[in-house]
């Protein structure tokens, strides 16, 4: 009872926070709300009995593609205008709501690791069959997993090469 | 035991969120953003899976979308970089309209 409580807690945060990456003006806000959204779909994972799978999108998601993200948001916006707008002082009205996501996401945390509700525990579906599955069941997907991040880091290398020449008009891409 | 059915329901709501988001921003930033929604969303949708059978390849599959959404992004941006450079702007119609001219 109390893990459906989380979720739909969770879910809420999730469903609101990708509600405001679609609406808000500004791209760094979209992107910070996006990886509220992320941790929110994390916890919801943690209520299906994926712990690991928690960890993961908060680590890989969160913490590598969306600050890459971030990065490139931050490089591009690079106008007089918005760089003025970016030394101001975040007004107040725009930090009530991330604040309270983030306030939502952080009681639930706190209340998994004091113990107040149960940790969802399934056999079948534990830390252990998961690295099983992975590297038994699944070892081809591994392998052409890792083909995948060979062939984007490759792309984005030639790609930003090319975007980092002077002038672009004779490397046709 | 799990809320699998309302984790399908949530997956579900937003995916149609990233949808949303692809069709109404013009930005191709926005774009980037709502296809990751998208895949996250479908990760969910998997994990819910995994949860309601009970095995754990819905999770493997998880896994799998990961590498599949840090690729795109790496390769997403770097294009996003090279539009932004030749065309000075990242509204998809104002780039529609350089490449008719």
């Amino acid at each position: 009872m109390t893990l459906l409580i989380m979720f739909y807690m969770a879910a809420f945060v999730a469903v609101a926070s990708t509600a405001a990456v679609i609406f808000s003006k500004n791209p760094v806000y979209s992107v910070i709300y996006l990886i509220i959204s992320l941790f929110a779909v994390a916890m919801v994972f943690y209520t299906l009995g994926a712990p690991f799978l928690a960890m993961a999108e908060i680590i890989i998601y969160a913490g590598a593609i969306m600050v890459l993200f971030l990065f490139v948001v931050m490089m591009l916006n690079l106008g007089q205008k918005r760089v003025d707008e970016d030394l101001q002082p975040p007004s107040g009205k725009a930090l009530i709501l991330p604040l309270a996501f983030t306030a939502v996401l952080a009681l639930l945390t706190i209340l998994a690791l004091a113990g107040a509700v149960p940790t969802p525990h399934a056999v079948a579906t534990s830390t252990n069959s998961l690295g099983k599955a992975l590297f038994d069941k699944h070892f081809l997907g591994v392998k052409l997993a890792a083909f995948i991040l060979l062939v984007g880091s490759i792309g984005g290398m030639h790609l930003g090469r090319a975007a980092s020449t002077p002038d672009t008009k004779e490397t046709h891409i | 035991m799990f809320p699998a059915n309302e984790a399908l329901v949530l997956s579900t709501i937003l995916f149609s969120l990233g949808v949303i988001a692809f069709i109404v921003r013009r930005n191709l930033l926005y774009t980037l953003m709502s296809v990751e929604i998208m895949l996250n969303a479908a990760g969910l949708a998997f994990v819910a899976g995994s949860a309601i059978h009970g095995q754990p390849d819905g999770q493997v599959f998880f896994m799998f979308i990961l590498p599949v959404a840090a690729a795109e992004v790496a390769i997403g941006l770097a294009l996003a970089l090279l539009i932004f450079k030749r065309c000075k702007t990242l509204d998809l119609w104002a780039i529609a309209r350089i490449k008719e001219e």
